[in-house]
This record gives structure tokens, sequence and C-alpha cells, in this order.
């Protein structure tokens, strides 16, 4: 238990030195590219710990999880169209104007997010299973024609924007800037979900994992908890598909297409699934060695995809695992 | 003058063709420890599945403490006060010992919604979760997984998460099934312990325990009670006697 919480807190001081001493060392080299990659790889791991919160801890398998990303994203994407075209989103029963003003539109995609969230998953939670995974599908796909059929915002194609989110007191045009925004946000979730998975209401949740029928045999009404759950995870994703569209300066339906899910869902895989950290492990590994292979062969999948299979059939808990000796169950 | 905690009435089940119940009528006096006995495939654990709501009737009413609860939700029956132990043990593998009687206790607390303390800083929690802990005898254990149980100890522990919930009913469902001689006697011990704190309906195969342990007995046959009495009626009865003891005794 004692080498087990430092072998954890290692990892988690050493990961969080790596993220912080980045940028000084992408400029110093000259390479900012890196700076763009690590962006990614700490949007990506946000949107996978918030997919871990509900897979690892709360066993819901969902294949759909990029189109809370997407509809994220598509919120602040429209709101920041609508500025530029001068035209309001909505004209009636109340007026709406788009906005650049990040402290309005973040909230705005992330509430659009958990809508989409807490609709969906009243739905979906009523499956389970195989069944669960399939309406997941189902939804994200769904959305995803319903984007590209929306040509005004560019349909397929794609919705660019001219500059990122105008945030109070801080240039997010400057990559640094931006990059240890995303950095902060993401810890503040990490230590969130932390909280969330040690507290009472965690426990209830896991034990959902394990054994639904016993847990409402016990006097929890569990699909409640369940549906909690699903919503918070689904708002986080809305907030890392805002961040990736400030990111990149650019949004299209291939966000929330279900091979995004699919990705999302091996980055949680890899990183070890029930950590919060071991799935921004997982998001690093997968788009570092995406990458680095890149380099040397388009065909990188050849050597992805056997790497990724070996992990999932030798280590119980993923790369995390592996560092933590022991199949690194938490706590 | 007794007074009824539950009663079912005309509870009728069945799937497909086959029906598992027929007119199910059960009354349970509160304080009482009450068994349910019959030849395999009586539908025992239908009848317990019909009282906790992990099905639902398809005709019939049930009544907790003069309250119809028939189409009351399995959780909210739990809340009401219904309490059950499985007969296949269903507990949280993952879960220490003491984890699983915390969450039991978290749900007699109403504390499951708290999302930000931390549940095993808790101290009325932990103190009230180590308190049965200590009851169940699997206080040397409490730190062991529970999927790293022996089966008695599993079964020890499946009672506790029932306890744990403070019914007013407990429904244990063959608590003695698969024991050996010597769990068998320590948990004839606990249950009988129990008698007067709680209202214990109990479906058990071990007729000895049944017999030793039981203020009345109700006999279930083809999913219909055929009698109900004090054991040493149920002994004499005819009829039981046919249709389940085989005329042996």
């Amino acid at each position: 238990m004692g080498t087990m919480c430092n072998r954890k807190n290692i990892f988690n001081g050493l990961g969080l030195l790596c993220f912080l001493l980045l940028p000084p060392f992408a400029i110093q080299s000259e390479q900012e590219y890196l700076l763009s990659l690590f962006t990614r790889i700490l949007i990506y791991g946000l949107a996978a710990a918030s997919l871990d919160l509900i897979l690892g801890f709360g066993g819901m398998v969902s294949l759909g999880h990029a189109v809370f990303m997407g509809i994220g994203g598509y919120s602040v994407g429209i709101l920041a169209f609508h500025s530029y075209e001068s035209l309001p989103l909505l004209s009636w029963p109340f007026v709406l104007n788009g906005t650049e003003n990040a402290l309005l539109a973040w909230p705005f995609a992330v509430l659009v997010a958990a809508l989409f969230g807490i609709v969906t998953g009243a739905i979906c939670l009523r499956t389970k299973g195989m069944h669960f995974i399939m309406i997941t599908l189902a939804f994200a796909q769904m959305a995803y024609y319903f984007f590209v059929s929306l040509t005004k915002y560019g349909g397929s194609d794609g919705l660019s924007l001219y500059n990122r989110s105008v945030f109070p007191a801080l240039n997010l045009g400057s990559d640094i800037s931006f990059y240890y925004l995303c950095l902060t946000i993401l810890l503040v979730f990490l230590i969130i979900a932390n909280r969330l998975v040690r507290s009472h209401f965690g426990r209830v949740l896991s034990a959902c994992r394990e054994n639904e029928q016993r847990v409402q045999v016990l006097g929890f009404a569990s699909y409640r908890y369940k549906l909690a759950c699903y919503t918070f995870s689904a708002a986080t994703a809305g907030l890392a598909g805002v961040l990736l569209v400030n990111q990149a300066e650019f949004i299209s339906p291939g966000l929330m297409h279900w091979t995004k899910s699919g990705e999302l869902m091996v980055m949680v895989l890899l990183g070890g699934m029930g950590t919060l950290s071991g799935p921004v492990l997982g998001a690093a590994t997968l788009l570092l060695m995406e990458d680095f292979l890149a380099m040397y062969t388009e065909h990188w999948m050849i050597i992805l995809g056997p790497f990724l299979i070996f992990v999932v059939l030798f280590a119980k808990r993923g790369l995390y695992g592996l560092l933590m000796g022991t199949g690194g169950n938490h706590d | 003058m007794t007074e009824t905690l539950l009663k079912a009435k005309n509870l009728c089940k069945h799937f497909g063709a086959l029906q598992v119940c027929r007119n199910f009528n059960l009354q349970i006096e509160r304080g009482e420890l009450h068994a349910l006995i019959g030849p395999n495939g009586a539908g025992k654990t239908t009848a317990l599945d019909l009282l906790t709501g992990l099905l639902a009737p398809d005709s019939g009413t049930l009544l907790l403490n003069g309250r119809d609860i028939t189409k009351t939700s399995v959780n909210k029956r739990a809340r009401l006060g219904l309490a059950r132990a499985f007969q296949v043990t269903s507990l949280f593998n993952s879960f220490s010992v003491l984890d699983n009687l915390m969450l039991a206790v978290q749900a007699q607390q109403g504390t499951g919604t708290h999302f930000w303390s931390r549940a095993a800083h808790d101290r009325k929690l932990v103190a009230s979760a180590t308190s049965f802990v200590e009851r169940m005898g699997l206080l040397d254990r409490a730190t062991v997984l529970a999927g790293n149980l022996s089966h008695g100890e599993r079964r020890q522990l499946e009672m506790g998460m029932a306890l744990a919930t403070k019914p007013a009913m407990l429904l244990l469902d063959e608590p003695m099934a698969g024991l050996g001689p010597g769990g068998t006697l320590k948990l004839s011990e606990l249950i009988s312990s129990l008698k007067g704190e709680v209202t214990i309906l109990m479906v058990e195969h071990d007729t000895h325990a049944v017999f030793a342990l039981a203020d009345r007995i109700s006999v279930l046959v083809q999913g219909e009670v055929v009698a109900t009495d004090t054991p040493k009626m149920i002994k004499e009865n005819k009829l039981v006697q046919a249709a389940y003891l085989g005329g042996a005794k």
C-alpha cells in the first residue's frame, strides 16, 4: 500500500513536471510543433479521462463519447460564426447573438453538451451491456449526420474560425498561454474526478459497475447515480471539444464520428481503465506514437495495432498498471 | 395481539406457460421468524423476488405495514425497510469487507449523493460499518476483498449487508446453502441472535435448522402456500407430509 502510494505520487509528479516544462523546452529547441502536439494530448487526455469516469468507474461502455466533444466544439464554432456574420443565432422567443467571448461561449457549450448528455443518457441508461454500446453509438452517428447535413455551417467540410475565443486577461492566440490553460483545466478536472470517485457517490457508482441489482436492493436509485455521472462526463467531454476547436481553429463532423469515440476508448484501455490519470498517459502514448511512427511509414497502424493488443492482453490496468506494478488497483 | 408487517394477497406470476406462483398468500407478523419451505421448484426464490420487487406479479397485492407496495420499485422498497440476502451471494467482489458494509450503511444513512467528502474519512460511516463487521465475526478479515472470502464468510457478509441497512424486515434466501456443519451452526446462532430485533422471512432447505429456528412455517407447493403453522403443527400436518416430507417422519 505504501509503495503503491509512492509510485503513484512519483508518476503524477513526474507527469506534471514534464507537462509544465514542455513549453520552455519546445521553444529552446525550436520545435514549436511539439507545443501544438502536446496541447492536443492535454485535450484528448481530458476527453479520455472523462470517458474513464463512466467506463472505468460506472461500467458504462459508451461508443459515442466523441459526440459530446463535437457538440461542445460546434457550439463554440457556431456562436463565433454568428458573431463574424453579425447574425443572431436565435431571434425568437428571445434574441441570442453570436459571441467570441470565452466566458459566455464556453459555459454555453458545456451546458449544451451536458443537456445532450442528460437527454440521451436518460434513454441509453435504460439499457445495459451490448444494447448500451449500440444506442450510444446510434445517438452519436445521428448527431454526426445531422452536422454533415448542416450546410450553413460547412456541412462535411467543417467550419473554420478566424481566431480563438477571447478570454479576459489572457491572450489565447498565444500557443503558450493556451497550452497552460489546457493544462490547468485538465488538472482541475483530475482533482475533482479523484475526489468524486472516492466520495460516497463514487462508491455507489463503482458498486453499480459490479452488481447494479444489488445496489438497488440496498436502496439506491442506481439509475440516477449513473445518469448524474454520465452527464458530468458529457459536460467534460464538451469542454474538451471547446478546447480542441480553439486549438485547431476548425471543426468538422469528423470529430464526432464513431472512430473518434473508438480512439478515446483506445486511449482509456491503453492508459488503464479506472485510473483517471492513466487515460491521459494513454492519450499521450497514442498521439506520440502516431506522430513518431508516421515519420517512418504511413502504415503506422501496423505497429500500433499489435502494441495495443499486447498492452490490453498483458496489462490488467494498461500502461498505468504496468508502471504501478501489481496490476495497479486503485485505492 | 400481533401486528402484521408484510402481507401478500393472491400474488400470481407465470413465465410463459409455467405458473410459478398461484394465489400466493402470506402474512408475516412483526418480530417473528417465519420460514418458507417447499420442495425444489416450488417457487420459493420467485416468491422472494416478488416480495423484493425484482419481479412484478401478474396480479395480486402486497402490503408492507398496511401500505400497498405492489408497484413500488426495488430501491424504494429497500428504503421502506425490506432487505434481502441472496441465495447466490451477491457481494461487491472488488470491495473489501468493510467497504461492502460501508456501502450498505451509506444506503441507510442516505449519504450516497455526497460527492465531495471522502467516504473513507467519514467517521460515523466507518464506525457504523465496523460495528457490523464485528457483529458478523469478520473483524480480522475487514480489509480482505469480498472476492477472496471463503463461502461461509461470504454468507456472513451477505447477512451483514442486509442487516446494515437497518431493515424492518429481512428476507433470507437459503442462508445455509452450501455450508458445512460448522458454518451452519455459526449462521444459525447469528440468525437466532437477530430474533426479536428484526422480522425475518427465511427460505431454507435445511429442515433441521428451520424447525429449530422458526416461530412459524409456511409450506409452498407448486407456487401455492398449502399450510402456515408452528413447527410442531407443521410436522403433524398430513397435507405437508404428503407433499413435502414424503411421509418419512
